[in-house]
């Protein structure tokens, strides 16, 4: 039994956190979110320079043959950073879908040019209707002799806004819920009949809702079998949950060490705020939100490694807890902060924003308290 | 990041499997219930033949030399099997302050009979002008040739009427800050000046005791460490974290007992396992439990490579004792109206109702968990102050 980094590990850790404190700081960022895309596009090809976007895809397909705990280790830091650049939506989830139910030609299309940095990818599964359901799907792609017909419209598309290719969840069969009958297709964001409308959001990231409009794609464009997509979409799905607790566990330690730091400096009548027992007590309470979330990814880490479907109420659990301790977290490093933590200058309420939209994503906790009754209560 | 288990623990496992199923037999549980601190000394004895009563001792004491691993699996099959933990002021507590500070006389006498269960140890702490602040102790030990004579009075004395012997902490000298001039000293309880007396709890049971200490004569030699530096001791005591000291194992142990009942009670039709707002309270606590578990874990893996607990283990006492008290609280809420069964001889089947008697007494004496210790406001107070180095 073992809760250490490898020293690889370490080093990728190093070397995105060396890249967060030379080349990211607080007034950089934010010129790349007021920027016109929102990223940049220097910082992306550090990246695959740097080897990070490789990580989770295999060695044959030209990655690092990374595993869930190296995955987890830049995600962790990415959160502490706050860093804007879509790696997230292109890597793990569009890359994610590609390398699980691509064919060879499919992935050595798209995943040499993920790696080198060449292209931004979105996974477009949203709807206007659905919340966290993924298998709630209108949009259709109907069989058209040697290809398909895409309609329908995805919201809140993750990296939306710059993403060259996307990954669209469709149905090829059945009605709006079953869960049978789901399709991935790769499409060009560029591709007549594609309109999309672009936006931010709260934690800086640039989504879009897309339109589909008799999008016509050939053979080639279909994602592992037709029908099936929605086991795959839920392996990623697994995966994305741990990288973004594993963000969410960078974040909730960022804010614990900013306000402790603050609370020992700030001084209201005539002493540290951090002297005060109302407040210490405040902040245990805090560090100890931290360590259990903290706990709970690495039982999540470890159980994956062993085998992903044991992890599955584990997962269930870890979001639960990240979404509670997170809103601890946050809710208290702005308190602590007073005046100065509901300002848009600092940097507090834009690590809270970031710690609410992973709340939102793929099932908040309440969506998975239920999820992890029906897998561990349902037999019982 | 790895929490397999090799070929190796799996044996292991087979092993306390094995000696678990074949020694705490029917006969072993029986003896445990009927016989009160006989049938623990009898368990802690069958322990001690298979040299496994104590996983936390240097090996060269009598300790088992287990891996972390080990130690979590020993702990989980245990606790599996609803079989209590030794109780811990002699083979946990005094045993490893007599390792670290003792002489090599005090080790050589007591550390055998601690092993071999042939002393009942109990602890001498609290005082009733003294619980959080500790150190405003009275009990006061004032030298008189080769020995201490003492006086005073120590409360909630665990265990006091089955004790033989009593660890104290006693003030030899007033001159300094408080903290100093206090003095770690063992005190045999068979000697005359000491009386004791019971203490009735919100349990109705009698755990608890006040012990009077009278002129009573203890010879110097029962000094444990220097004259005066007992503060310290304590404090090495209090820092060295055992395993299990959350109690995670017994808190999965009893979410297990909550899932059998919640099955078998129905309202209006429907199970309370089936009930939403139930299985939501579940939800929370085993949400929380599973992540406490690697903390425990976290603090094992570090302590077996050598390393001191981290600030992850810290709050072990803190969320354990919450924990153990939701799952108390919600076999009370299971037990409903039986959750008011006073302890009777009656047999449960003209009774109605077994588990709401067990409930009632798991969650009254549970009250305390969070109060010994060092109450979970004083833990706050020192991980606020050693962890996140608040002043």
């Amino acid at each position: 039994m073992n809760f250490d980094y490898t020293e690889e590990q370490q080093m990728v850790r190093d070397s995105i956190a060396r890249f967060v404190q030379d080349d990211y700081d607080w007034d950089t960022r934010r010129a790349i979110v007021d920027s016109d895309e929102g990223m940049s596009r220097e910082n992306w090809q550090t990246f695959a320079e740097l080897g990070w976007l490789s990580i989770p895809f295999s060695e044959a397909d030209g990655g690092f043959g990374g595993n869930i705990v190296d995955m987890s280790v830049v995600m962790e830091e990415m959160g502490k950073g706050l860093v804007v650049e879509p790696f997230f939506p292109t890597v793990v989830l569009f890359g994610g879908v590609v390398a699980r139910a691509g064919d060879e030609a499919q992935r050595a299309e798209i995943l040499e040019s993920v790696i080198g940095g060449e292209t931004l990818g979105a996974f477009a599964y949203v709807e206007r209707q659905s919340r966290f359901a993924i298998n709630d799907c209108k949009t259709t792609a109907t069989a058209n002799g040697d290809g398909y017909t895409l309609n329908g419209e995805k919201v809140v598309v993750f990296n939306g806004e710059n993403a060259d290719k996307l990954v669209v969840l469709a149905r090829t069969s059945g009605g709006q819920f079953d869960e049978d009958g789901l399709s991935l297709f790769l499409v060009d964001a560029n591709a007549e009949g594609v309109s999309k409308v672009c936006y931010p959001m709260m934690d800086a990231q640039r989504v879009a809702n897309i339109t589909f409009d008799n999008v016509q794609l050939g053979a080639g464009a279909l994602l592992g079998s037709e029908g099936g997509a929605l086991p795959v979409v839920n392996d990623v799905v697994s995966e994305a949950l741990i990288a973004l607790a594993s963000e969410a566990v960078g974040i909730m330690g960022t804010l614990n060490a900013k306000t402790l730091e603050y609370t020992k400096t700030r001084e209201q009548f005539g002493v540290a705020i951090g002297s005060f027992q109302a407040l210490q007590h405040r902040m245990v309470d805090s560090m100890m939100a931290y360590e259990q979330a903290k706990s709970l990814l690495f039982k999540a880490l470890c159980e994956y490694k062993i085998d992903p479907a044991s992890a599955e109420a584990t997962i269930h659990a870890l979001k639960v807890l990240i979404d509670r301790n997170g809103k601890l977290i946050y809710g208290e490093a702005i308190q602590m902060h007073g005046g100065m933590g509901i300002t848009d200058e600092l940097d507090i309420g834009h690590y809270a924003k970031r710690l609410m939209m992973i709340n939102a994503t793929l099932g908040d906790g309440t969506f998975h308290r239920s999820k992890f009754i029906e897998s561990t209560y349902a037999a019982a | 990041m790895d929490i397999a288990l090799s070929a190796e623990d799996l044996a292991f496992r087979d092993e306390v499997r094995n000696f678990l199923d074949t020694e705490f037999d029917a006969e072993m549980q029986a003896h445990l219930k009927s016989r009160g601190s006989k049938g623990m000394v009898e368990w802690q004895q069958k322990l001690y033949a298979k040299g496994w009563v104590a996983p936390n001792w240097p090996v060269e004491h009598g300790g088992t030399g287990w891996t972390a691993t080990q130690k979590y699996i020993w702990e989980s099959e245990r606790s599996l099997r609803g079989i209590p933990d030794v109780v811990p002021f002699g083979l946990v507590m005094v045993a490893n302050v007599i390792m670290a500070f003792g002489t090599d006389e005090q080790k050589e006498y007591f550390l055998p009979r601690i092993l071999k269960s042939e002393d009942w140890w109990c602890q001498g702490y609290s005082e009733p002008g003294s619980g959080s602040d500790l150190a405003s102790l009275k009990t006061k030990a004032e030298r008189d040739g080769d020995d201490y004579i003492i006086n005073g009075a120590k409360i909630w004395t665990t265990y006091a009427q089955h004790a033989d012997w009593i660890f104290c902490l006693v003030r030899t000298d007033n001159s300094g800050k408080k903290q100093e001039g206090i003095t770690f000293i063992l005190v045999d309880m068979k000697s005359e000046g000491i009386k004791v007396n019971p203490i009735i709890g919100i349990d109705n049971e009698h755990n608890l005791n006040e012990v009077e200490f009278n002129n009573v004569r203890v010879p110097a030699k029962n000094v444990v460490g220097e004259v005066g530096k007992g503060w310290t001791v304590a404090k090495a005591l209090l820092a060295h974290e055992r395993t299990g000291i959350a109690g995670v194992a017994d808190i999965k142990r009893n979410m297990r007992l909550i899932k059998e009942a919640a099955a078998s009670e129905v309202n209006g039709g429907q199970r309370l396992m089936d009930d939403p707002g139930f299985q939501q309270r579940m939800a929370d606590i085993e949400v929380e439990l599973m992540a406490l578990e690697f903390t425990e874990l976290r603090t094992l893996a570090t302590m077996a490579a050598g390393g001191f607990p981290g600030p992850e283990s810290s709050l072990l006492k803190i969320k354990g004792t919450e924990l153990q008290q939701a799952t108390q609280e919600l076999r009370m809420e299971i037990a409903a109206y039986y959750q008011g069964v006073l302890p009777t001889d009656m047999d449960p089947e003209v009774l109605g109702h077994e588990f709401g008697s067990d409930a009632r007494r798991a969650f009254m004496y549970g009250r305390a968990a969070t109060i010994y210790g060092g109450s979970n406001e004083v833990q706050k107070n020192i991980i606020s102050k050693y962890v996140l180095g608040l002043e």
